[in-house]
């Protein structure tokens, strides 16, 4: 860790050792490549999970649960949200919320047309035959 | 965990007015006016100003001026999600009513094409927030490095988009009333290579629906012409049939529509007995199924075909990737011009906002991509 502080230095005494450098977290270059290396390690892991069969619905869950871990990856430490202050957050996590509650609501009415468009097709089918 | 306290502890040593930072939620307001009445009781705006060129006058301190910032990218990303949400939410929707179509057409997708274009945003990603430290370290000849690389990883991104999309108009497979695609699923390679049982299994089945059709048509039905059945049809049987003289697509259509309709999944030996064939394995019915190829969901019943409102899918697909792709776009133009600012030397530790927040907006992009490929791409 030391070996950060010391290359943070040089930007600090280029600021002329004024207290107003650093305005926000520097990442290090180890953790930056670390993260890259994570997230293609997730994207190989996602490609190569498709060749199983997961059951009808187990594929998609884990495809997402991998998309998810790597969107936490890039927004925490790419996007420095792990630092950064928590109202940046909370807004981050309202969209996030209000994301998940429009999906929700128009999935749960999905299938109440259903019934109208087989009628439909019926109804059509019957006009052909005749 | 323990060895990033250390990177955590190395904050607090920042900042002009005290850091609300750590305080939490809601501080960012009272942060400013802390920050305004700091320098209030100092008196004096102008040396501030006079050693920060790039401080804007409305601003007092550097950080008031990054922090007014980072809150409005943040604001700007929020609603860049929830502009996106549109297009997710009638995604989920579709693909919770109509799974099959979504089954059929991703085997249109190159996974490789995908793959390779999230491995390209990825690294794109790390080369934008190794330029954010670049500009606050004043790394200046890094920091154009990592723009370029940035760029080079955007416009590659944005070739094999152009690739995929070229390859999708020459196939046919095109949104709305235009898709027309010129092959059938399971003569596709991905599809022989995944199911080859099944494959072969429609091709037999083609086969047999259009050895039906001949006598179909010798005798002519007496049935009036529908629309629905011929214009839907991608199958070969319409036009051989429209060879047989005085009869017309429609009527042919009708005409094996009546003789074949109950066999739909060729499960049933039903009334061609005659054709007492081996009953269809799993792995031959399943996948075809599956995509909608037959079986109730199928467009046409009678032969090996798609999905009905398969184009839905292809919707989707150009909707999403064209944002995304309009949005890489508009990266790509940011850091263009953010190339010539920073080529100036301009960036350094109390100015490197606009390279955070493009670098945000950037990672926001590649976010998006993280979804859609696995939405996309990996439909299993």
């Amino acid at each position: 860790m030391a070996e950060h502080a010391t290359v943070t230095e040089p930007a600090d005494a280029h600021a002329g050792g004024h207290d107003d450098h650093g305005l926000a977290h520097t990442m290090p270059i180890w953790m930056l490549f670390a993260v890259l290396g994570l997230l293609l390690l997730l994207t190989i892991l996602t490609v190569s999970v498709t060749s199983f069969d997961l059951g009808s619905q187990g594929n998609l869950i884990v495809a997402m649960v991998i998309a998810t871990v790597k969107a936490a990856l890039v927004v925490s430490f790419f996007m420095h949200l792990f630092w950064d202050k928590k109202f940046h957050l909370i807004l981050f996590f309202t969209s996030i919320l209000f994301l998940i509650l429009f999906l929700s609501m128009a999935v749960t009415d999905r299938g109440e047309y259903d019934k109208d468009v087989e009628a439909f097709r019926a109804a059509q089918a019957q006009l052909n035959q005749k | 965990m323990s060895d990033r306290a250390p990177e955590v502890a190395e904050t607090p040593k920042r900042s002009v007015p005290p850091p609300a930072a750590d305080h939490g939620h809601g501080d960012d307001h009272g942060h400013a006016h802390d920050a305004h009445d700091a320098h209030d009781a100092h008196g004096d705006h102008d040396p501030i100003h006079a050693a920060n060129p790039h401080l804007a006058h409305h601003f007092d301190t550097p950080q008031q001026q990054f922090d007014a910032g980072k809150l409005g990218i943040w604001l700007f990303l929020l609603t860049e999600v929830l502009f996106f949400a549109g297009l997710f939410c009638a995604y989920t929707v579709y693909r919770a009513m109509r799974p099959e179509v979504f089954v059929y057409a991703h085997y249109f997708l190159d996974t490789r094409l995908g793959a390779l274009n999230t491995c390209v945003l990825l690294v794109s990603s790390l080369t934008a927030a190794w330029a954010v430290r670049n500009a606050q370290l004043s790394q200046h000849r890094l920091l154009k490095l990592n723009i370029v690389i940035t760029i080079a990883c955007a416009c590659t991104f944005m070739l094999i988009k152009f690739v995929e999309y070229r390859h999708k108009f020459n196939d046919g497979l095109l949104p709305g009333p235009r898709f027309a695609p010129t092959e059938q699923v399971w003569e596709l390679p991905s599809f022989k290579k995944k199911h080859p049982e099944a494959a072969e299994y429609a091709e037999h089945l083609l086969k047999r629906a259009e050895k039906k059709n001949a006598p179909a048509v010798a005798a002519p039905a007496a049935a009036v012409g529908m629309p629905a059945t011929t214009g839907a049809s991608p199958a070969p049987s319409p036009t051989e049939t429209a060879e047989a003289p005085g009869v017309g697509k429609k009527p042919a259509a009708e005409a094996v529509a009546q003789v074949a309709r109950p066999n739909a999944a060729a499960a049933t030996p039903g009334e061609n007995a005659e054709e007492h064939e081996a009953r269809p394995t799993e792995e031959q019915l399943e996948p075809l199924i599956a995509a909608g190829v037959i079986g109730p969901k199928a467009e046409n019943r009678d032969v090996p075909s798609r999905p009905r409102n398969a184009h839905v899918f292809f919707s989707c697909y150009f909707f999403m990737t064209g944002l995304h792709g309009i949005h890489v776009l508009v990266g790509i133009g940011i850091w263009i011009w953010l190339l010539f600012k920073a080529n100036k030397k301009v960036f350094g530790p109390n100015y490197f906002g606009p390279i955070d927040y493009t670098a945000l907006y950037w990672h926001l992009v590649d976010l998006i991509w993280i979804y859609l490929f696995p939405l996309l791409y990996l439909i299993h």
